[in-house]
């Protein structure tokens, strides 16, 4: 697909504007998902499984059922049968069938006329359950013997001989790495891992449902995709995708972990039993119990260099855990795993592997940010002993425009060196360490995407506009959209307002994931606003009674384009929105596509740490984000996605886990035992926007939200593993485990 | 059921409760004040940040009742008709939220702060607002926003 590229000067794209929803957001008026309520509203509550696998002999509701005020109580009956696939797996793992499979699986649900009774009631239900032998641990799962998650679930990808928790495999590099290690002068292997971590937003999911017999349904709630909503509700409750409107509401964090669907056909099926509205909020233990942590990870890097720092070759195996269903992001891992480096010789090798855990969820640059921790901890180590700066050694093997990419295709423009340049520049890099502190750097990769995309803008009476699009904002896009339509307009900022439609207003918007939003919508944006210049073009044009072709657009007026066009006065917009009704009717610009241009992203992390070694406790004193944002639309948001990404991979790697008991029960499902980073634990977040214009849009953005995410454990581990003197191989790196490490060293 | 008088954003409030029911249920299901948010429901988070008597206080750990006669602040009471405080002005202006769920509890927080240490220093900032989470930012811009505010505050003292 090729766009017109804008190559003038930029009015509003590169400025600060405030954020279109500042003022709702920091009056409390802002309505996120458990705010809605509606008249006659039932409180919702799912029972769910104590044990990591269960048989199902049995639930009696009688007791429930006959509570005060219990108006409805749905098991899996109550859902669609003779589902296959993907929509299989999400109704088994929305509420189970013969098996409970994780602790907090859910296996039935109620709704009353109050939450305390309808809590009070759950305690009623009574679960007869036949207990299973279980496995929580991903090389545990691999091995013969291993208690097996569900027969057949493997796909024909996985070769013979293996365990059936290992239910995918993937493989891809080229050359020989046997050859090229054979050429090295130090190869280094290494074994890493990795724990589950949670995406930890901070708003739990919540909707409000309503649903008649008649399978008309309304739904509102705290989503990154409400059009996958409906969809997936459909289908698990045996409606039309048509029947069901889907309505977003703000969401109070997602970073992947929104684009499943976990409670929303629950609250559905609830409402057209009792027939009327449902709300159901997750309480936070039923979030970390049940919904999408990361996958953990278990990974085999080697890597060889030549002692003037060329790698040789590398290969890699990358063990990805994701819960009882498969889905593990494992060749995302085995592709990021490599892909910063122009390597001749190189192999990755990925399985997904079934486990009695929660179904992971997509979190920020799902699988590419573990394996940035085993390769950049290897790569750290062979510049440590071999007395080479680890920034020319990424210099030098970096990946660059045209080289060949370690999972198959030539590079199209890409900003790596440039981040790494830039890092080497920053006065970060050159600052004396502090006796005792470690300096860490790592590189990072993501893929972006780009999807289903449709948007509509249409024009008012007084020359503004309303933009509608369909991808939820998660973290201030409302601005960019705004900022965007304003610029290719011609009008101010302030004049465009930008909503985020529901289902039955627009075409199909996929999820708000894979950095997707500035990068797609953004660009459906430009195309309806151009959409709508041409329909002004030709109001003009009839008006003056020339040829639409000889009417240009600039400044938010229409002009005859040359001296043959005739002298006109310029139209501008709002003369033009003023007349509309007279010649010719209202106008709308649209634009429907699946934009397959995103630019991948890269960065360069820097980071300074301190080890207390009496306590074994860390400290990150300084850290610098250097990213290529292909164009940064509004520079402080592309700053913020920087920082969040960064103080994400400071908690995964120092605090972060999902810790499971021998009775596969996990034992820190709240923000006291899962401990996510506090504003005390954190110093300020530097960072530097690289620009390397993706040609893929009109504007050279790229996506820029999960790339944050990929080089923080790395980095952070490189930092403590040189504060400390001993290499750290396993995340979290919590005092225990650096204190382990220390005494380990000493012996 | 339990009669409870109070007195919210310095207006007077009643409701009827259930003895166990939380101060953050009854603002958010009985007074419709929906600003303060439930995050988790154990006091971990700070989403659901009021004060009680000007003291910042987890709304989901202070039981309805507690409330009778006392005076509760919420985010819907920080600006002042359509002049928003400045702490909501430095918000918006350095981006400091991303998602904005726990912006009420942090803005409920930080005003308490302010009206206590006028000019606080970054540690001070931090320690303070170590019980209120924020996934989105990484803390930078909101610490930078109290700071600005507080600045800003003081000049105009």
């Amino acid at each position: 697909m090729a766009f017109d590229e804008k190559t003038g000067a930029f009015k509003v794209v590169g400025t600060r504007p405030d954020r279109p929803d500042g003022v709702d957001k920091v009056t409390g008026r802002a309505r996120f998902g458990a705010d809605a309520s509606a008249p006659g509203m039932l409180h919702a509550v799912i029972i769910r499984s104590p044990h990591a696998h269960a048989r199902i002999v049995k639930i009696d509701t009688s007791k429930a059922e006959a509570a005060k005020g219990v108006k409805a109580v749905v098991t899996r009956v109550d859902f669609a049968a003779g589902l296959k696939g993907e929509p299989w797996n999400i109704l088994e793992n929305v509420i189970a069938g013969d098996t409970a499979l994780y602790d907090g699986h859910a296996v039935c649900a109620l709704a009353a006329t109050s939450l305390l009774a309808a809590k009070d009631a759950a305690k009623l239900v009574e679960v007869t359950y036949e207990v299973l032998p279980h496995v929580t641990d991903v090389d545990a799962a691999m091995q013969d013997g291993a208690p097996v998650i569900r027969e057949g679930a493997a796909d024909s990808s996985v070769p013979a001989g293996m365990h059936p928790n290992v239910v995918r495999y993937h493989e891809s590099g080229h050359g020989d790495p046997d050859e090229g290690f054979a050429e090295a002068d130090l190869v280094i292997e290494d074994h890493f891992v990795t724990e589950a971590t949670h995406q930890g937003y901070i708003e739990p999911h919540a909707c409000l449902a309503t649903l008649g017999g008649d399978g008309r349904g309304e739904l509102w709630c705290c989503t990154q995709g409400h059009w996958n909503v409906q969809k997936v509700c459909a289908a698990l409750l045996g409606i039309e995708t048509s029947k069901l409107r889907v309505a977003a509401s703000e969401i109070g964090g997602g970073f992947g972990g929104k684009t499943a669907v976990f409670i929303e056909p629950v609250a559905l099926a609830l409402s057209r039993k009792a027939n009327r509205p449902v709300k159901l909020v997750m309480p936070r233990a039923d979030v970390f119990r049940a919904t999408g942590p990361t996958a953990s990870t278990s990974m085999d890097v080697r890597i060889g260099m030549k002692k003037d720092g060329t790698i040789t070759a590398a290969s890699g195996v990358f063990r990805c855990q994701g819960g009882a269903f498969p889905g593990a992001p494992m060749e995302f891992t085995a592709m990021c795993a490599f892909a910063p480096y122009n390597l001749k010789h190189v192999r990755q090798v990925g399985y997904d592997v079934m486990t009695n855990r929660p179904k992971q969820a997509a979190y920020r640059a799902p699988g590419s940010p573990m394996a940035a921790f085993a390769v950049e901890s290897v790569i750290d180590e062979l510049c440590n002993r071999l007395e080479l700066d680890p920034i020319e050694v990424r210099l030098k093997n970096a990946s660059r425009e045209g080289t060949k990419a370690s999972f198959g295709p030539k590079w199209d423009r890409i900003g790596l060196v440039e981040t790494l340049e830039a890092a080497k520049a920053h006065p970060h890099y050159a600052a004396p360490l502090a006796p005792g502190a470690g300096r860490g750097v790592s590189c990072g990769f993501w893929f972006n995407h780009g999807g289903e995309t449709a948007v509509q803008l249409a024009l008012s009476e007084d020359g503004t506009v309303q933009l509608s699009v369909g991808t939820p904002d998660i973290g201030g896009s409302r601005a960019s959209m705004c900022m965007m339509a304003a610029e290719e307009l011609g009008i101010p900022y302030e004049d465009v307002r930008t909503t985020i439609a529901d289902t039955a207003t627009l075409g199909y918007n996929e999820i708000s994931h894979g950095s997707r939003v500035t990068y797609a919508s953004g660009l459906a944006t430009i195309e309806a606003a151009r959409d709508t210049i041409r329909k002004l073009c030709r109001r003009s044009a009839d008006k003056w009674g020339i040829d639409p072709e000889a009417v240009e657009w600039r400044d938010g007026a229409a002009y005859p384009a040359g001296p043959n066009a005739g002298d006109h006065d310029p139209l501008p917009i709002r003369e033009i929105a003023r007349r509309m009704g007279r010649t010719g009717g209202p106008i709308v610009g649209h634009y429907e596509a699946t934009p397959e241009g995103a630019g991948v992203s890269f960065a360069t992390h820097i980071v300074d740490a301190e080890v207390d070694r009496e306590t074994g406790a860390t400290k990150v004193t300084r850290y610098t984000v250097v990213q290529d944002a292909g164009k940064a639309i509004h520079p402080t948001y592309v700053e913020g996605q920087y920082q969040g990404g960064a103080a994400q991979g400071i908690g995964w790697a120092l605090n972060e886990e999902y810790i499971y008991g021998a009775d596969g029960r996990l034992q820190n499902a709240g923000f006291l035992d899962y401990r996510i980073p506090v504003a005390s634990d954190l110093p300020m977040i530097d960072t530097v926007i690289v620009e390397v214009p993706n040609p893929g849009h009109p504007y050279g953005v790229r996506g820029v939200g999960e790339t944050s995410i990929c080089p923080p454990l790395a980095a952070i581990a490189n930092a403590v593993s040189n504060a400390a003197g001993v290499r750290m191989r396993q995340l979290p790196m919590r005092p225990s485990r650096i204190l382990e490490a220390l005494e380990g060293q000493g012996s | 059921m339990i009669h409870v008088n109070t007195t919210v954003n310095g207006d007077p409030a009643e409701f009827l409760c259930e003895p166990r029911e939380t101060l953050l249920d009854a603002l958010r299901d009985r007074l419709d004040l929906t600003g303060a948010k439930e995050g988790c429901g154990t006091g971990d988070c700070g989403a659901c940040t009021v004060t009680l008597d000007g003291r910042p206080v987890c709304s989901c750990l202070v039981l309805a009742a507690e409330a009778d006669g006392r005076e509760v602040g919420t985010v819907e009471g920080i600006a002042r008709g359509e002049a928003l405080h400045p702490l909501q002005r430095k918000f918006i202006e350095h981006a400091a939220l991303q998602c904005g769920i726990c912006t009420p509890g942090i803005l409920v927080a930080a005003k308490a702060l302010l009206e206590k240490t006028p000019d606080p220093s970054e540690t001070e900032v931090r320690y303070w607002l170590a019980g209120n989470l924020c996934r989105c930012t990484g803390y930078d811009k909101i610490i930078r926003a109290v700071m600005d505010a507080a600045a800003e505050m003081r000049e105009n003292a």
